[in-house]
């Protein structure tokens, strides 16, 4: 494209053109199916967390009718409270609030110094750093189980939360480097050659101005890290390395209380756990559902 | 040169605590792997642990599922991703709720929701159950997590609910590479929108298909968190997968060092995937 | 071949961005006419609303005396060159080329010949088999332009087709565009904001300026008869100069502290105005490097030698002219005084408040 000094109109001009299938120009028949399609795919994305909810809003006797009643007659917050005193699930919530920061903490510093060299400098050990990470965000978690449980065992880290924040760390840097790495290219070298000749030491431009530049990106990356499947979301390591009840956190918790009871699966109870774990996550990929999603697709699909 | 060298090291320094936590939590259990698979309580043992795997029937039986896993769940979440993407890259009212409610399932803890489907497909007191006997397409309640059949059809329904974002936000981001102006001039040769997609926006968007089968299909095939939730590998083992087995053989029979030669054969098989996948493809790469 | 005309498109941009304003051009059967302006004078918008590709709010489009506004792209029967080429990066030149003539039905036979025929007209034989990554700008900008011939459409559409190769290429591929659409004897809409470009290119030109039409005629017309400042200064390297000068008596101007004597043919327009503006061609402007009769005194400023000519930039009682002159007019030593002359009927009047040409 010719450098053009574009007047704002000109820029505007652009949202304007034709998308490869406008709406605005979708006739009859082809606009009712679209509109058909956006009403499928939000009601069937919606539709689990929707029933938990209205669930966990019924009282015991209505949440056991039926045929299933859809809107609860009368709105109950029984099974909340009974939840929310429960001490154990306090203590699940708790962990898995201490788990995730810490991962999203470290993950975060480690990825922006991986980043920033990996953008920056021509290292031998680019390579071998890089195959580690496909190793990391290649294979799937069950890989990985035993000798980590044995490792952890050896170092007598069951049921601490090292156990899990370790291994998320892991686990979350691939996604993270390959954010922050993408972040770093954006920042033209000239700023920090300025910063060079002006006399600044290379941990001193780190700190003063590229991470300042960074919050949106870190921001952005921390929110990715936290909803992924490697911090509040995950189950497996969870289950494995947690053994003893006051360190489990919330999802493994909340399986285990639907599965293994003897007696009747307290379903009103579960579903209110399930939407106090949920219903925050859902408000905030609601809220920052523009910085998610133009994170991850604004940049090439790596081939 | 010595500018050089003082940027090496500063490079190092910055790479060094990834590339530690990396080496001693990704690269080491895939070497300790290997090594234990050869072993039985501390004693090398030669390939007893795979000749035994080789006989046992379980495992055949959990291949097979997984296999079948596989087959059914990821075709379906690249088609519906690929529609959900295709939809969500248009303007519209509501687009940015839309993609939200869109991105929701994979932000949502697996194993919370699938505590959630579990309430869904219960026998008595699940909506799915009451909706279809509202629609009368069925006459009486069924059994869903306790048949086989319509257990893999549970589970496969929670997994292509909880991965088809993944895949939709990597074709998104495919599709936002395409030019606009590809389309214009093809709009101007005088393609309908079929044409458009079949010329235009499907050829353009292989790499990232393909991206989203390769990570898809390895995932798939290690898939764990709902099927322990939802069924538990039952009834009797029909929708057990490999990963549930390896876990069952770690924490249940305690026999890690045959656990240890599942995961070496699985990982073989991983890797072959990714050989033929990429030997296949290579030959085609789309550049601008 | 056909002719194409437009009446009054109107088109707003978000409700009330104009983009284009009561814009009206008619193209004749075989014409060249290019669609001049700065950057975001609408000339793009009206380009596309011709294909298609943009609807106007308000007016019509006629190709071939068809009211084409409810027509897609594809069923206008054009063909459109874009700035960037738009040649499908997974298609090798060939099937660029083809793709087109398949959708519209073409048999295989007949896409052959016509490729064959647009290879040899645009000489791309060789790259055949290439991918649009493999080749340089200007392989590229013969590929999309065989793509257009290819098409055998009613209209030519170009936007800026030249813009982004390199100044060496761009003088080169100016000559063969006008060879090769002489030859094909086509009707071509051309858009560009480089003046040379239009001047050499068309049979017609039209200028526009914040989405409306300022001129429409032939080249020399817009050149030595502009309607007004704008149309007089866009044309033109060096621009124009421009004076202020005050009117005093009936035909007398005061430029500075130099008093003009004009025609009496504008003592009726000059009627009741108080100052002007006057305009005058740098080629217009005869300078000497010693007095002579009739000329004024200025200080010379800079030199600036392009190589055929010389600019000069001279200070005229506080104003800046530019005058062209013969490349060895001045030596190698420093000046600081010139002196230069100018024909008062070559001098252009503008009106202060409209600029319009008096």
């Amino acid at each position: 494209m010719s450098i053009k000094n574009a007047p704002a109109y000109r820029q505007s001009n652009k949202k304007y053109r034709l998308a490869p299938l406008d709406s605005k120009h979708l006739t009859g028949l082809a606009r009712i199916f679209f509109c058909l399609a956006i009403i499928s795919m939000v009601v069937f994305n919606l539709a689990p967390f929707l029933w938990q909810f209205f669930s966990s809003l019924k009282n015991s006797k209505e949440l056991y009718l039926v045929p299933v009643t859809y809107i609860p007659a009368k709105v109950s917050l029984t099974a909340y409270e009974k939840v929310i005193s429960n001490p154990l699930f306090l203590r699940y919530f708790l962990n898995s609030v201490i788990v995730s920061i810490f991962t999203t903490f470290v993950t975060l510093s480690l990825a922006s110094f991986a980043g920033y060299a990996l953008s920056r400098l021509k290292l031998k050990f680019k390579t071998a750093l890089q195959f580690l990470l496909l190793l990391a965000c290649l294979f799937p978690q069950i890989i990985f189980l035993v000798p980590l449980y044995e490792l952890m065992a050896r170092f007598s880290l069951i049921s601490k939360p090292l156990a899990l924040v370790l291994p998320y760390v892991t686990f979350s840097l691939p996604l993270a480097i390959w954010m922050m790495t993408r972040f770093f290219l954006t920042i033209p070298k000239e700023i920090e050659e300025q910063a060079m000749v002006d006399g600044f030491k290379r941990l001193a431009i780190l700190r003063k101005i590229i991470l300042p530049l960074s919050w949106p990106a870190l921001a952005t990356t921390a929110i990715l890290i936290f909803i992924g499947p490697f911090a509040w979301n995950e189950f497996l390591f969870s289950l494995s390395f947690m053994i003893k009840d006051t360190s489990k956190t919330v999802p493994v918790g909340i399986a285990l209380l639907s599965g293994t009871s003897m007696y009747e699966i307290p379903w009103s109870q579960i579903c209110a756990a399930c939407v106090l774990t949920t219903l925050p996550l859902v408000l905030f990929v609601i809220i920052f559902e523009r910085k998610i999603i133009e994170g991850l697709t604004r940049g090439a699909v790596k081939g | 040169m010595s500018k050089n060298l003082s940027e090496q090291r500063f490079g190092l320094f910055l790479i060094l605590p990834s590339f530690f936590i990396l080496a001693l939590i990704a690269l080491y259990p895939i070497l300790r792997n290997l090594v234990l698979s050869f072993m039985e309580q501390g004693r090398f043992v030669g390939f007893s642990n795979f000749s035994a795997l080789f006989q046992d029937e379980r495992f055949r039986s959990v291949l097979i599922n997984t296999a079948i896993f596989c087959l059914i769940s990821v075709p379906l979440e690249l088609i519906l991703g690929l529609t959900f993407a295709l939809v969500l890259h248009q303007k519209f009212f509501g687009r940015g709720f839309a993609r939200a409610v869109s991105f929701l399932p994979w932000a949502l803890p697996t194993a919370v929701m699938a505590v959630a489907w579990k309430w869904i497909f219960n026998d008595t007191y699940g909506v799915f159950n009451d909706i279809l006997l509202r629609l009368h397409l069925i006459k009486e309640p069924l059994a869903w997590l306790g048949r086989p059949n319509l257990a893999f059809f549970c589970i496969v329904l929670a997994e292509v609910w909880k991965c088809t974002p993944f895949v939709t936000v990597i074709i998104l981001a495919g599709l936002q590479t395409i030019p606009l102006e590809l389309y214009e001039a093809i709009r101007v040769d005088g393609a309908n929108s079929w044409q458009r997609f079949r010329l235009i926006t499907l050829p353009l968007l292989k790499p990232a298909i393909l991206v989203a089968l390769i990570f898809r299909s390895i995932q798939a095939f290690g898939v764990f968190d709902s099927i322990w939730v939802l069924t538990g590998g039952g009834p009797g083992g029909s929708t057990e997968p490999i990963s549930l087995y390896i876990y069952d053989t770690v924490f249940r029979y305690l026999k890690f060092n045959y656990a240890a030669s599942m995961v070496c054969f699985s990982f073989i098989f991983f890797l072959l995937f990714i050989l033929i996948i990429y030997l296949t493809f290579s030959r085609r790469q789309i550049e601008y | 071949m056909a002719e194409v005309r437009l009446e009054n498109i109107t088109k707003l941009f978000g409700g009330h961005i104009i983009g284009l304003k009561d814009f009206s051009l008619q193209v004749k059967n075989g014409e060249f006419v290019t669609i001049l302006g700065p950057s975001g004078s609408g000339k793009s918008t009206a380009l596309r609303i011709i294909a298609g590709l943009e609807h106007p709010d308000k007016g019509n489009i006629f190709i071939d005396e068809v009211n084409v506004n409810k027509h897609l792209p594809q069923e206008r029967d054009v063909a459109f060159v874009f700035q960037s080429y738009a040649l499908y990066p997974h298609m090798d030149v060939y099937e660029n080329i083809a793709v087109g003539l398949r959708i519209k039905g073409c048999c295989k036979a007949e896409i052959q010949k016509r490729v064959q025929e647009v290879t040899g007209l645009l000489e791309i034989g060789k790259l055949l088999k290439r991918k649009p990554k493999a080749l340089s700008g200007g392989q590229r900008q013969r590929v999309a332009l065989a793509r257009a011939i290819a098409k055998r459409p009613k209209v030519f559409l170009l936007d800026e087709p030249l813009s982004n190769l390199d100044a060496s290429l761009r003088e080169r591929m100016r000559t063969e565009l006008k060879m090769l659409f002489n030859k094909l004897k086509a009707t071509v809409i051309y858009v560009t904001h480089d003046q040379t470009e239009a001047m050499s290119l068309s049979d017609k030109i039209a200028l526009i300026n914040n989405g409306m039409l300022k001129q429409v005629g032939l080249p020399d017309e817009l050149y030595y008869q502009p309607k007004d400042l704008f149309v007089a200064s866009f044309l033109g390297s060096p621009p124009i100069n421009t004076l202020e000068a005050d009117i005093i008596g009936e035909n007398a101007l005061m430029c500075g502290k130099i008093c003009l004597n004009i025609s009496s043919d504008y003592r009726l327009k000059l009627k009741n105005k108080n100052k002007v503006i006057l305009g005058l061609r740098p080629e217009d402007i005869k300078v000497y490097l010693e007095p002579k009769e009739n000329t004024y005194l200025a200080q010379l400023i800079l030199i600036e030698r392009i190589g055929k000519y010389t600019i000069l930039s001279l200070n005229w009682q506080g104003q800046i002219l530019k005058a062209i002159t013969e490349r060895d007019f001045i030596g190698q030593h420093k000046r600081d005084s010139i002196w230069f002359q100018f024909d008062m009927n070559k001098l252009y009047l503008f009106d202060k408040e409209t600029l319009n040409t008096i």
